[in-house]
């Protein structure tokens, strides 16, 4: 066994000097590449599970509404309520935040826009079809009923 | 020195990658990846008002019938039924029923893979080709809305199987098809010939509210 005891006065330990390091570097690509959302919901979110989902393919094109119960119930009462950017919108104003989204788009992309639509599971359909009928009216005719992916059974 | 024997003081650094560990684990489990991913539609064009809408002249036997009602009852093809989970069969059953097809759609109807084949009983009183064939769904404004969707992501899945099937692909990886890559895209074309994705949803009721 003489051969083996020749290596023993060396140190057996791993350096762990540089391990903070990576994992500050782990870190940090994360905290980079988390884009914080812009807008805070106000109304209450819990998004329905499908499995037929699909991807959107050019992000640039979405544009975003959201419709629940709002947060503040006391404030802005029990009824479901429709978030677009950083403000509640009326049914009847739409069709000016859906001009208002085409604007920021180059002209061959306007008929592109895409809306999709975050929806608390709990809502009635009734405010639902009211916004379709108003992006029909705005020739947004490109729809994303938000979903999250529910296993297959 | 009389110093000069003493160690230099070190700070214990061994607990630094704890502290970053558990930095690095709440942003992992705060953040959210923003998803962008849901259940497409494309919405009708906006209805002429001068012009009446168009009479439907088709055959009873043509349309697939869903209705919800505004307490969440469901109504497929006129019996009550109380979850969905055959839908998506029922709906694939008669989007490939090929009852009394065209010459057009006899060719199409062989270069179907053997499966979807199987599928298809030829019923008279179901549909009679896949274009014919027109899956309506009628919701009302009190109908919840995941019950609306868990119902829409059915009736898409029948049609995404369908096309996955053509293709040899399953639903998911037909969904996923990259358009811009030509391969892709020409099994898309493929998979989607002749049997277009005719869901139609019909304005909702007014009876819940």
């Amino acid at each position: 066994m003489a051969k083996f005891k020749k290596k023993s006065n060396t140190s057996q330990d791993i350096p762990t000097a540089a391990l903070p390091d990576i994992i500050f570097m782990l870190l940090f690509f994360f905290m980079v590449t988390t884009v914080l959302r812009e807008s805070t919901i106000m109304v209450k979110q819990s998004i329905p599970k499908a499995t037929q989902l699909r991807k959107l393919e050019q992000k640039k094109l979405v544009s975003y509404m959201y419709v629940g119960k709002p947060n503040d119930t006391k404030k802005f009462g029990s009824e479901p309520k429709i978030q677009a950017n950083d403000a509640f919108i009326e049914i009847d104003g739409i069709i000016q935040f859906i001009e208002e989204e085409k604007g920021k788009l180059a002209e061959h992309e306007k008929d592109q826009i895409t809306i999709s639509l975050k929806v608390h599971d709990e809502t009635k359909m009734g405010i639902i079809a009211d916004i379709q009928e108003k992006m029909r009216d705005a020739n947004a005719r490109k729809l994303m009923y938000a979903a999250a992916k529910r296993a297959e059974d | 020195m009389a110093r000069s024997g003493r160690k230099i003081p070190e700070v214990n650094s061994s607990s630094m990658a704890d502290i970053a560990f558990l930095l690095l684990v709440f942003f992992l489990v705060t953040t959210t990846i923003a998803t962008d991913k849901g259940l497409t539609l494309t919405l009708p064009p906006k209805a002429d008002p001068n012009q009446p809408p168009p009479d439907i002249t088709k055959n009873e036997r043509n349309i697939f019938k869903i209705l919800v009602n505004s307490s969440d009852r469901i109504l497929i093809e006129d019996e009550p039924v109380t979850d969905i989970s055959g839908l998506r069969e029922r709906v694939k059953e008669f989007i490939l029923n090929f009852g009394k097809p065209s010459e057009e759609y006899v060719a199409i109807y062989n270069t179907l893979p053997a499966p979807l084949k199987a599928m298809s009983k030829k019923d008279p009183a179901s549909s009679d080709d896949p274009k014919e064939a027109v899956v309506s769904f009628k919701a009302d404004r009190g109908t919840s809305y995941d019950i609306y969707i868990a119902i829409l992501d059915e009736l898409q899945g029948a049609y995404y199987e369908i096309y996955g099937e053509r293709v040899g692909l399953t639903a998911d990886e037909f969904r996923s098809l990259d358009r811009k890559k030509p391969n892709e895209q020409e099994k898309y074309t493929i998979a989607r010939e002749g049997i277009p994705m005719n869901i139609s949803i019909a304005e909702p009721t007014k009876i819940g509210e």
